[in-house]
């Protein structure tokens, strides 16, 4: 069993408005030394391959066709395998 | 009688609407066909209606574009008979490919359900024929991620091969170049946030959108 | 009778008496044990008798009292007692209604607590045969001035557009008052409307015994337990852990689960017993109460019930409040064609019980019997408490409001349409998809909503309205003023008051001073909707709002719907076109108790005495009625808070007019809010048939115009301003007090 950390944010050309609100928030909370958000989606997917490489062919695979949309998103993941219980 | 096809994904809230728009007032044939539909041959017009397939959870057309039916879309597309998607429909027409770029949330970060003035940016196309060139019409619109993005390669494209159909005259959701409409180069794709399905009797605040299902009607017509 | 070892057994209940911190007296317990089941309940046996016992479940405190409501007539096909009220409306169809308070969830959790309240009301609604078509919400927060109110605004208006825009139901109107008595108590009140044929009337009744109790839409998790107990005691600000009560809607799965009961009721329904929501008191007040009505009993295996945790024990499954769930009795032996249905819709679908003849309530878990109680004692055994009652002091010797000097009717109109209460809700309605299913006729902002019934000439119009500060002053009047502005916006629409719904928004029943309050605004209500024929078919009450020992002023939220017997008749607020002219129906008093330039004047707290002359108020309505009905009016619209002056301007805003013209009326007059008063505009050629029909009821103030202008003389002055500037000031206010 292998775990798969998989992160999703905007490409940095992409105009986030909802991580600007948050940025201008903090400014607000007077957290000034804030100088850049940015804010995207975080997945846990639990796979049943049976290797690492299998696993990440995979995630890479799920990542491409669903989990971004790659006009404005782009993603990285880790991959480690679950302690069996 | 012209046989138009509505797309119903889980989740979809304009296909009756859309039904009606073609039966009780474009007075022509429409069929609810659901996204496990496999052939859709039998049509002349494929319409993918406004709502929130699968809850738009992830993104915006994001799951609707894996649905059975989306193949036998993608088919009908390529065989250049006509496929209008609108709102909802423009986002998965945008995640399956037939269309380039991307809807984002608005730049506002909120839902935006207002009549719109737009301006009919190529009235050469076969949803568009029956508009004036450059004419100012108002339909409305009701969005939450209708912000229109593509990088500048892709809208010097979209100029240079008139796919811009409409656009919006005081730009509400930040998108590119005003954009609120695209076709594909092909002009047999379009794809628009505004609903004209909304704006075809007078009781609904106004008609200019039933001439976009009138200019589909007339280019039918002059193929038969 | 088996425990599971973790719970404490019968005895250990009595003795440790667990259920008062769940809303259950001692008195109540005793009578439970010694009078209805004979021993001691068990612990999920005791969990479900306090929530079932609670005020949100059953009415005890209230009951009393709202049995004054009057809820006959002629169309009335279904009243109280039901998912919703149904009212005839022709052709064999009808209109049901129903609204219904969110208001301590979305004080905890604005964003969820409003969405949950949005998707409860509407199950309410197709629960009974029909399709929703129209959704409205009334609200009230503090002021504005405060960070915590925007937070509550934003939060909850996004909320409520989340859900209400993916469900494509649309949002057409509803209110929004400001007032710091709702501070740290928002109310979130949300009316459905929905339309069916006669014939598909459905009611939750499980009928038949050896039927099938099937469980259908989201798991049941933990989400939520006792969240009709949580809305039936008092708030603490310090309470954090009543954070678990709230719930997190799924609007996409109550689509699926709308379009496939619908399909159900319209294709099977003679397979169909009956339905109910899941709602306050999930899944055993929807059992239990289905049980009742049909006067029989139900078994139940909760290890059917799909759960979304491991290890939930029989009271978290009884007592759970997940949302988007539904209960179902279907015919023996028919089960599969229902449960088809469902997989169709990719929802889960279980039989997890069936209807007995015993009238007993049972449920197991893991082969044991844990609750075997008699349904009546869950639901119709419930002991009424008629409380005390006690009139409020400052309510004895009210003297008449003192009039407020107005020295510059322009700055006071300007400063009245900028108060937020006043100010126009574009920032807030534009955020509602209210055109979805396209028969929105009039989108909100006019006094009444209007949705055309598609393949008719019909039409229905609907409006929310309370002005909590005259119920303040005088909650029998009040009473009487809430519905009647209602009747006002539906007649000023185009359409016949058919019937209401209510929200009953007050402070705690053990209060003898807000219990009488609730009386009173009852009886008021009662009367008004007596002579407008306008049954009250349903409706709801929200008790202990209070924050920290503090009420809200008591708010009776009334929800109409009109009937508009042909669309040609809709008739909107708006002047139309320059020269009209705009006569004022109905005559004009000194009247600024509880009035918006009252506490435009630092009176923050209403004082005076309210004047309300029922009479008065029909004749002006039939006046109405009867000018629309001869097509003599190109506009109708309620004076209300502001009075003429705010009406006036707000009737200029859309198609950019001016006014000039002339009154007997002074310049404080101009903000009186004497009620049972119109603005309408009537083109020049049918003046003479408006004034003939009108007689003294009606007087001429002037002309519109094309002109940037408004100029209205008065009898000690004169109101000079410019319409673009009232309409910025108008259109802006709300939006900036956002930020």
């Amino acid at each position: 069993m292998f775990l798969a950390q998989v992160h999703v944010t905007y490409k940095p050309s992409i105009l986030d408005p909802q991580a600007v609100a948050i940025k201008n928030a903090m400014h607000r909370l007077d957290f000034d030394q804030v100088t850049a958000v940015r804010q995207g989606k975080y997945f846990e997917i639990t796979v049943d391959a049976p290797t690492s490489d299998a696993a990440e062919t995979q995630i890479e695979a799920i990542c491409d066709q669903l989990l971004a949309n790659p006009n404005m998103e782009t993603y990285r993941y880790e991959v480690k395998e679950l302690a069996n219980q | 009688m012209m046989k138009f096809a509505v797309v119903s994904f889980p989740g979809s809230n304009c296909d009756e609407d859309l039904y009606y728009a073609i039966t009780d007032d474009l007075h022509e044939d429409a069929t609810i066909v659901p996204h496990t539909a496999t052939d859709l041959t039998e049509f002349d017009v494929i319409l993918i209606p406004g709502g929130f397939s699968y809850g738009d959870y992830l993104r915006g057309g994001a799951i609707a574009k894996f649905a059975p039916v989306m193949s036998a879309v993608k088919a009908f597309a390529q065989a250049g008979k006509p496929v209008l998607g609108i709102c909802n429909g423009f986002q998965i027409l945008t995640e399956a490919g037939l269309l380039p770029g991307t809807l984002q949330h608005n730049r506002q970060m909120q839902f935006i359900c207002e009549p719109e003035p737009l301006l009919v940016a190529n009235n050469q196309t076969m949803f568009t024929a029956a508009f004036q060139d450059q004419q100012q019409i108002t339909l409305p619109i009701a969005h939450g991620e209708g912000n229109y993005y593509c990088d500048a390669a892709t809208l010097a494209k979209l100029r240079d091969r008139h796919q811009i159909a409409f656009t919006y005259q005081h730009n509400p959701n930040g998108s590119v170049s005003d954009i609120a409409g695209i076709t594909n180069e092909a002009g047999n794709v379009l794809g628009m946030m505004p609903h004209p399905e909304r704006a075809v009797e007078a009781i609904q605040g106004g008609t200019d959108g039933l001439l976009v299902f009138k200019s589909l009607l007339q280019a039918h017509l002059r193929t038969v | 009778m088996q425990e599971l070892k973790t719970e404490p057994t019968p005895a250990e209940i009595r003795d440790q008496k667990p259920y008062e911190a769940w809303g259950l007296s001692q008195r109540e317990y005793e009578y439970i044990s010694q009078k209805l089941i004979g021993r001691l309940p068990n612990y999920t046996e005791t969990g479900l008798f306090a929530v079932m016992w609670s005020e949100h479940c059953s009415y005890k405190d209230s009951k009393p009292i709202l049995r004054k409501f009057w809820n006959d007539g002629s169309r009335v096909i279904q009243g109280p007692g039901e998912g919703a009220g149904v009212l005839d409306i022709g052709d064999d169809q009808a209109v049901v209604f129903k609204a219904e308070s969110h208001n301590h969830p979305s004080f905890v959790e604005p964003f969820e607590g409003a969405a949950t309240g949005v998707g409860g009301i509407i199950r309410d609604i197709f629960s009974m045969g029909a399709k929703p078509i129209a959704s409205l919400d009334s609200l009230r927060f503090g002021e504005l001035d405060k960070p915590k109110n925007r937070y509550l605004l934003t939060e909850c208006v996004a909320g409520i557009a989340a859900y209400g825009n993916c469900i494509g139901i649309p949002t057409v109107g509803g209110e929004i008052g400001f007032d710091a008595v709702y501070d740290g108590n928002p109310l979130v009140n949300v009316m459905c409307v929905g339309l069916m044929d006669q014939a598909d009337l459905k009611r939750g009744r499980a009928t038949g015994t050896g039927n099938s109790i099937i469980y259908v839409g989201a798991k049941t998790g933990r989400d939520g337990i006792h969240g009709a107990t949580f809305a039936s005691n008092e708030f603490s600000d310090e309470k954090a852990t009543d954070r678990s009560a709230v719930q997190v809607g799924d609007p996409f799965m109550e689509k699926l689960l709308t379009d496939a009961c619908l399909e159900i009721i319209h294709d099977h329904s003679e397979i169909l017993m009956g339905i109910q929501d899941m709602g306050a008191a999930g899944l055993v007040s929807s059992s239990a109460e289905m049980a009742s009505k049909a006067k029989s009993g139900v078994t139940m295996n909760l290890d059917l019930v799909p759960q979304r945790e491991p290890g939930m024990s029989a009271y978290e499954i009884m007592l759970s409040e997940s949302q988007e769930r539904m209960l179902l009795c279907v015919k023996k032996g028919e089960e599969q064609t229902v449960l088809d249905i469902f997989a169709r819709y990719d929802l889960d679908a279980v039989v997890v019980g069936h209807v007995t003849a015993d009238r007993q309530y049972r449920l197991y878990q893991h082969g044991k019997l844990v609750t075997d109680v008699p349904v009546t004692s869950l639901v119709d055994d419930v002991v009424e408490r008629e409380q005390p009652k006690k009139k409020p002091a400052r309510l004895e010797n009210v003297q008449p409001a003192q009039t407020p000097v107005v020295q510059q009717p322009a700055e006071t109109l300007k400063n009245l349409l900028a108060q937020p209460t006043i100010a126009s809700k574009q920032a807030v309605f534009k955020q509602y998809d209210s055109q979805v299913q396209a028969n929105t006729a009039v989108t909100p902002g006019s006094d009444a909503a209007v949705v055309r019934v598609r393949h008719t000439k019909k039409a229905l119009a609907m409006t929310t309205d309370c002005n909590a500060r005259y119920i303040y002053l005088d909650p029998y009047v009040g009473g009487q003023i809430a519905v009647s502005e209602a009747a006002r916006n539906i007649v000023a629409s185009g359409g016949i008051p058919i019937g209401i719904t209510d929200c009953l928004n007050f402070g705690s029943p053990s209060d003898p001073e807000s219990y009488w309050e609730l009386d009173q605004s009852v009886q008021g209500i009662a009367q008004a909707c007596e002579r407008f024929d306008t049954p009250v078919i349903s409706g709801n009450v929200s008790m202990y709002n209070e924050t920290d020992g503090r009420s809200i002023y008591p708010t009776p939220m009334i929800g109409m719907v009109g009937l508009i017997e042909d669309v040609a008749q809709i008739t909107t607020q708006s002047f139309k076109t320059a020269g009209e002219a705009v006569y004022l129906v109905g005559d004009t008093g000194n009247d600024f108790a509880g009035s918006e330039l009252q506490k435009l004047r630092g009176q923050m707290t209403p004082i005076g005495q309210l004047n309300f002359n029922l009479d008065a108020e029909a004749a002006n309505q039939r006046l109405v009625q009867q000018a629309i009905r001869q097509d003599l009016l190109q506009s109708a619209h309620d004076l209300s808070e502001g009075g003429l002056g705010v009406a006036l301007a707000e009737a200029l805003f859309e198609y950019q007019l001016g006014f000039t013209g002339q009154t007997e009326l002074t310049n404080s007059q101009l903000f009186s809010e004497t009620q049972s008063r119109f603005i309408v505009s009537v083109q020049p050629k049918d003046q003479t048939e408006f004034e003939a029909l009108a007689g003294k009821q009606a007087v001429l103030l002037g002309r519109t115009t094309d002109q940037d202008a408004v100029q209205l003389v008065t009898a000690d002055g004169q109101l000079t301003a410019r319409s673009s500037e009232l309409k910025a000031t108008f259109g802006g206010a709300l939006g900036c007090l956002m930020k």
